[in-house]
């Protein structure tokens, strides 16, 4: 066997690039919450993935009783209705899962982008400093002035309402936080020994900045990330509730719009506007379980 | 000296960014669909009307040219004529106000008392039980979207209960005669109560984790410690000693969170229809109420930037150890 004939080399094997990415992340696997916060979104992200096989109707399809009348404000359970049906017979059960998508989208490519904007220009602002520094933290400071979700809900309505709008408004505004808080990590980062080192050794600034600085921020880029994918899904509920959404996706921001323009209250149609609250609290407070799961990591001080 | 240079600079920083937020508005409410004379002018104003709102906004006039007209009314409180109302911008969101006002501090006030409360008896039963169960139950709070909370206290206290009025601020047909009357009559009480219910319980959060962290960090300090050796009581050090200085940071994060809260309202405000700034800006971009809605966008942001400039210049007073680098 030619594997085992030629052991003469022996190289220190690195692992894998996902492996090593996946340990940089630092995931909190220790903290009972934090498991249960990646748990939640294991679940949904499956539901997600596998919408049309779990879902039984077309969300959008008005649907018919066996008897042919409308299937509208049906209770759960009755004629083979999981959920019951909204006021214009539509499945409640199917609305849910397909808003998982939504949400899901919505809430992992904002929390993507206020992580990537706001840890280059954290990065950027805390290794180059002096005017760089100046104009960027000034930016930072504009963010903190702007109304968020007045900002949001005016340039939804004024762009054409989609998805990608709520994701671009938001992330005009959410990197602040990010970037504010990268900034002052990369100023304690940028004088320790390894990164003089570097500079002395002659590696560029990009170098630097991307092989030894970059990792050590990237679990505090995460935890704004998680942080982020919350107010993402929040954000795009009030903006669906308001009525500023995209038209042509489910959310469970569009469910309770629906529902509460359809007197679901008065109705006392609990089985209606309960359950797509529930998954939004679900999710984002897996987000702040995993946070609070890093913040152990991160910061044990405040464990003790 | 070193304090007069800092909070000048600070100064100069809200300056800058107050340019800059009436300039983002400028620039958004010129980005709307449709010709640009649609932001001050409405198709059924009459000739006359429309020709004196050019005049005065100089719609005519390039676009640099309508900055600079658009700025020098902005610092004599002109906002145009709002569409719907028939009056001007200044003067509807001045009636709007004070009902923003009255819901957003008579909530946070609820919120912070029992926030503060329960934060410093958090971190005294550090450990127990009652600790472990209650943390995750108030991220859930801060978990839930606002106007869900909202439906569903309006499910069950409204229209399921019968105790408290579904919306607005009064019931129909009752009139008041003055600010005061209406504002301290019973009526207004019980529609404030729901939304304003709504809101404390959203707020508490924040300040319920900083009191608790802050009342942990300060509990290990030596002058508490110092207590403990003097044979000082448990109330006496948790209360007297610690929790006056946990409560500094606490007391600074009230200013930010009214900004926030100003922002949360807007849909509160729209699920128990109650006539506020929030819900008036919802409204007015609906129906494409430009000026009111920018009149409206205008007012919050300024409240978010000076409880910003307050949070920062009350953090330096009240806390002698932060300077302003």
């Amino acid at each position: 066997m030619p594997e085992i004939a030629a052991p003469a080399i022996i190289k220190p094997r690195r692992p894998h690039i996902i492996a090593r990415m996946f340990r940089a992340l630092r995931l909190p696997m220790n903290d009972p919450f934090a498991v249960a916060g990646l748990l939640i979104y294991l679940v949904f992200i499956v539901v997600a993935v596998f919408a049309d096989q779990i879902a039984t109707h077309d969300p959008t399809e008005i649907l018919y009783t066996p008897a042919y009348d409308l299937a509208a404000d049906l209770r759960p359970g009755q004629d083979g209705f999981i959920m019951g049906t909204t006021s214009l017979g539509r499945d409640i059960f199917s609305q849910l899962v397909y808003g998982s998508r939504s949400a899901l989208l919505i809430g992992i490519t904002a929390a993507f982008m206020v992580a990537l904007i706001g840890s280059i220009i954290g990065l950027v602002a805390g290794y180059f400093g002096r005017w760089v520094d100046a104009i960027l933290m000034r930016l930072a400071d504009i963010a903190f002035g702007i109304p968020f979700l007045p900002f949001v809900i005016v340039l939804a309505a004024f762009l054409r309402p989609s998805i990608w709008n709520v994701v671009i408004a938001m992330a005009l505004v959410l990197w602040r936080d990010t970037a504010r808080v990268i900034r002052s990590q990369v100023l304690t980062l940028r004088t320790r020994g390894y990164v003089e080192a570097a500079r002395v050794a002659g590696s560029s600034d990009f170098k630097i900045i991307l092989r030894h600085i970059a990792p050590n921020i990237l679990p505090l880029s995460f935890l704004y990330g998680s942080i982020a994918i919350g107010w993402a899904i929040l954000t795009e509920a009030s903006i669906s509730f308001l009525g500023f959404g995209d038209p042509n996706s489910i959310s469970w921001g569009y469910m309770l719009q629906d529902a509460f323009a359809s007197q679901a209250l008065a109705k006392q149609a609990f089985y209606w506007f309960v359950p797509p609250g529930i998954c939004i609290i679900l999710v984002v407070s897996a987000g702040f379980f995993i946070t609070r799961g890093y913040e152990n990591i991160l910061f044990p001080k405040l464990s003790r | 000296m070193k304090n007069f240079k800092a909070v000048g600079s600070r100064l100069l920083q809200l300056a800058l960014v107050l340019w800059a937020v009436v300039t983002i508005l400028f620039l958004m409410f010129r980005l709307m669909p449709g010709n640009p004379m649609a932001a001050y002018i409405d198709p059924t104003f009459t000739l006359e009307q429309q020709q004196q709102l050019m005049a005065q906004f100089g719609l005519d006039k390039p676009l640099w040219h309508q900055y600079l007209i658009y700025l020098g009314n902005l610092l004599q409180g002109e906002l145009g004529q709002s569409f719907r109302y028939r009056e001007p911008v200044g003067q509807r969101i001045w009636i709007l106000l004070p009902n923003t006002l009255i819901l957003t501090f008579s909530s946070l006030i609820v919120a912070y008392v029992f926030g503060i409360l329960a934060g410093a008896y958090l971190a005294w039963r550090r450990g127990s039980w009652v600790e472990q169960a209650a943390i995750p139950l108030v991220l859930t709070t801060r978990a839930m979207p606002e106007f869900w909370l909202g439906m569903v206290m309006l499910a069950i206290f409204s229209f399921s209960l019968g105790w408290l009025p579904a919306g607005g601020t009064r019931a129909p047909g009752n009139e008041y005669s003055g600010f005061l009357d209406l504002y301290t009559s019973r009526d207004f009480l019980a529609h404030l109560a729901l939304p304003a219910a709504t809101l404390a319980i959203y707020s508490q959060g924040l300040p319920l984790l900083l009191m608790r962290s802050n009342m942990l960090d300060v509990m290990k300090e030596d002058f508490v410690t110092m207590a403990r050796i003097k044979g000082l009581s448990n109330w006496t050090v948790v209360v007297r000693h610690a929790a006056r200085n946990a409560l500094l940071p606490v007391m600074t994060s009230f200013a930010i969170a009214v900004g926030y809260q100003l922002q949360g309202n807007v849909v509160v405000e729209s699920v128990f229809s109650w006539p506020g700034l929030g819900r008036e800006l919802v409204n007015a971009v609906a129906a494409s109420d430009y000026p009111l809605a920018q009149g409206a966008f205008l007012m919050i942001a300024l409240v978010v930037i000076f409880m910003n400039l307050a949070a920062d210049l009350l953090y330096a007073f009240l806390d002698p150890r932060i300077s302003h680098a």
